[in-house]
């Protein structure tokens, strides 16, 4: 496969992954503004923060639904909205027009203009419709991947483009979080922490898995990190993520009858999570570890390119 | 009023027409106009879309399709099989020649300044022999038709023909669309063509590939009018679309870059024009080509199909002399006409194409496209005397034309079916041996009494189909 190729691939994937979990981070600040009190205004911020955008936003300002409605979903100048998502994975799907399927381009192509037509105001009262409409364009293309694509070395790229973003996505709104996730926090058990816990479990459509997973009851700390962090079930843990990754990672290599440094890094990553439980991130201290596991992402990413020959 | 390919001299239907005239009725006007607006959704959603330069606008926009078919018949088609075979065979035999001993040019049939300072011609070529002596592997012939038995051939294009995704596009949405008039029609298939082009261009591999030589697409890239055309092709083919950053030459040899670092690469079916395939030897600003490539071609390093040098022979002003050529190489007959054309470069002959600008169609030699051309019963006096201008300032670059009664053939128009111009584009294939799928791609006028069907002009597009006796 052309190194080109399976760039464009790599980064299809990543984008297509990104605009719906933007989407599903709007979604998760439309809940938590529909509940009373003020902390809403925060739940935006804060979605911001994850997105990596806070800085379009100066100063303390409240950030309102307007604005991120704007900057992430409708911004062409910011790289990260799900309009600029879709543009390039659209653009990057249609130059490697040949290592698609011709589902999955339709995927990608029907209706890509859709969100030209909108502007703000429009825009928000279609909010609901739009982030589903983001979701079920995510979905068809990833159901156009499943039945449809070869599992060659295209389809190896495109799953680990796919999984380390969303392992990205996972750990920043973690990351963003952490402070509610840290059971030495003096308003643990409040009403307020209540709805964080929910909304990062809503952000990562982990809500249900999660009482399934620890059979109902309360939000402990310990839980949340166990499910997003560890558990190899549940398809947005980082544990998932970099099992996915790595089972890709090892078909690449012996298809092509070789290593590199992108290996060990996805396997030692690996091996951290599997010996590892919810309690020893606490200790190691939970911020630090998403930072790590962060940097191990991006670490990923350079020497995937390196190794096959990317630019 | 010219030839409607759909009745004859009677009014009387067609035979070759008449499972269409009855699905037409059955139908109806209406129902067609719905399935029409199905089809462009589904053309629309798959990409199917053509780019033109410098127009603005929709960078995508779609070629407008016309829901009824353009039908030969069986015995029409055997004239024009053979006459297209023929002609190919004469264009390439002409592109030997001329970068060889050049016979037909001692012999006095073509005047030598025509080639040696023609644009089109490559004097790195001389005395290069490519693989099968093939220049030209996919020759495009556009033919009008002026009545029941005649057609006339208007072009050649012996570089890099584009369209022929159309033919197989339309066909496979008449086909998803109306299942039913294929299954009462003997409608010959088309869907070889993909597989018949891999096996010309592995045909032409050079002496060193080995059995099974690795081919590969050469696009300027995304954002050209035919990426489309081109992606298609070689998902169709199974090999590698490339751009000319994909590959490097090292050693007289082309390499393309993979995950699995350099792959040898033996054929290039570019859409890249000459001027810009290598910096070294052609253009030096191109940004597009790859540098060295030209001499990896030379060394039979790698096989270019087609062959730098091929458009000499569909040069506007060599058309002439296809007939010639035919006759030359040949010694045959040649089974179709060129439309009758004046050479300005002739004195005799400007002298009368400018007297008579009104009534012909003048083209650029060098033009395309539909681009450049003045049609006299359509031009104001100020076009016309513009235009005469032109010619006086340089009779050689000119061309003229009667203006010719084209077929048109049926179209859904919006309460009726009416008659509109066509052309057609088959595609003849050049290996070692020859290949024509039984079709080609019709364009046709959209606007009523227009001739112009380039589709960079606004024309749109219908199946083709070659019934089986």
């Amino acid at each position: 496969m052309l190194s080109r190729t399976a760039e464009n691939i790599f980064w299809m994937a990543r984008y297509i992954e990104r605009a719906e979990s933007t989407a599903r981070l709007i979604q998760m600040g439309q809940r938590m503004a529909i509940l009373p009190g003020p902390i809403h205004r925060e739940e935006w911020r804060s979605v911001l923060r994850v997105t990596g955008c806070d800085g379009l936003i100066e100063g303390d300002r409240p950030v309102a639904e307007a604005d991120i409605v704007h900057l992430l979903l409708l911004d062409e100048g910011n790289p990260s909205s799900i309009r600029a998502c879709l543009q390039r994975a659209r653009n990057n799907g249609r130059a490697v027009r040949t290592a698609l399927t011709q589902d999955m381009w339709e995927a990608l192509n029907e209706d890509w203009r859709r969100l030209e037509h909108y502007d703000l105001a429009r825009a928000r009262r279609d909010l609901a419709e739009l982030i589903d409409w983001v979701k079920t364009r995510a979905s068809t293309f990833r159901g156009a991947v499943e039945t449809g694509q070869l599992r060659n070395e295209g389809h190896d790229f495109l799953r680990i483009g796919g999984a380390l973003e969303r392992a990205e996505m996972t750990l920043r709104l973690l990351d963003v979080k952490y402070y509610v996730l840290l059971p030495e926090t003096a308003v643990v058990g409040g009403v307020r922490d209540h709805y964080q816990w929910t909304s990062v479990l809503h952000a990562l459509s982990a809500a249900r898995a999660y009482h399934h997973v620890y059979g109902g009851g309360d939000y402990t700390p310990w839980r949340i990190a166990d499910l997003l962090f560890l558990n190899p079930q549940f398809p947005r843990s980082v544990s998932f993520c970099f099992g996915q990754i790595g089972w890709h990672l090892e078909r690449l290599a012996r298809a092509h009858g070789r290593r590199s440094a992108a290996h060990d890094t996805a396997a030692t990553m690996l091996s951290e999570l599997h010996g590892r439980e919810s309690g020893e991130i606490f200790e190691g201290g939970l911020h630090e570890f998403v930072q790590t596991a962060l940097a191990v992402t991006n670490r990923l990413s350079r020497e995937i390119a390196q190794a096959y020959h990317f630019a | 009023m010219g030839f409607f390919e759909m009745t004859d001299r009677s009014g009387a239907v067609r035979s070759c027409y008449a499972q269409v005239q009855r699905w037409v009725d059955e139908v109806g006007i209406d129902g067609l106009q719905l399935r029409l607006k199905e089809a462009e959704t589904i053309f629309r959603r798959i990409g199917i879309t053509f780019a033109v330069y410098g127009e603005g606008g929709d960078p995508e926009r779609l070629i407008p399709f016309d829901l009824l078919p353009r039908i030969f018949s069986a015995a029409e088609w055997r004239v024009l099989d053979r006459g297209i075979r023929q002609r190919a065979r004469a264009l390439n035999a002409f592109l030997y020649d001329v970068y060889h001993r050049g016979e037909i040019i001692r012999a006095g049939v073509v005047p030598g300044e025509l080639v040696y300072r023609n644009r089109a011609f490559e004097p790195e070529m001389i005395g290069f022999d490519p693989p099968g002596r093939v220049y030209s592997h996919i020759v495009g012939i556009d033919i009008i038709r002026t009545d029941e038995d005649g057609f006339q051939v208007l072009e050649d294009n012996c570089r890099t023909p584009s369209g022929v995704s159309y033919m197989l596009e339309n066909r496979e949405i008449m086909q998803r669309m109306f299942p039913e008039l294929f299954a009462s029609t003997r409608v010959a298939p088309v869907d070889s063509y993909p597989n018949d082009l891999l096996a010309t261009l592995k045909e032409v591999a050079p002496a060193g590939a080995g059995s099974d030589p690795t081919v590969v697409v050469l696009t300027p890239g995304s954002f050209n009018s035919a990426y489309y055309e081109h992606s298609f092709l070689a998902d169709l083919m199974g090999v590698e679309l490339v751009e000319p950053m994909d590959l490097y030459v090292d050693d007289d040899k082309v390499w393309m870059k993979t995950t699995h670092g350099p792959k040898r690469v033996d054929v290039i079916y570019r859409r890249i024009d000459d001027d810009f395939i290598d910096p070294l030897t052609f253009r030096p600003d191109s940004m597009l080509g790859v540098a060295g490539l030209f001499g990896a071609y030379r060394a039979g390093g790698v096989t270019l199909c087609s062959a730098p040098g091929a458009g000499i022979a569909d040069d506007k002003a060599i058309y002439l002399f296809v007939p010639d050529m035919i006759r030359f190489y040949l010694s045959e007959a040649p089974i179709l006409q060129n439309v009758p054309t004046w050479r300005c470069a002739l004195p005799d002959e400007c002298a009368y194409v400018v007297e008579h600008l009104h009534e012909l169609v003048a083209k650029e030699v060098h033009g395309s496209g539909g681009y450049g051309m003045l049609i006299g019963p359509k031009a104001t006096r100020a076009e016309i005397a513009a235009y005469a201008e032109r010619i006086r300032a340089a009779p050689a670059d000119f061309i003229a034309q009667p203006t010719l009664d084209l077929s048109t053939a049926p179209v859904l128009g919006t309460r009726e079916i009416v008659g509109r111009h066509v052309d057609f584009r088959p595609y003849c294939l050049v290996g070692k041996r020859m290949r024509l799928a039984p079709g080609g791609l019709t364009r046709v006028a959209l606007t009523e009494g227009s001739l112009v069907v380039n589709s960079s002009q606004g024309g749109g597009v219908k199946d083709t189909w070659v019934l089986d006796d």
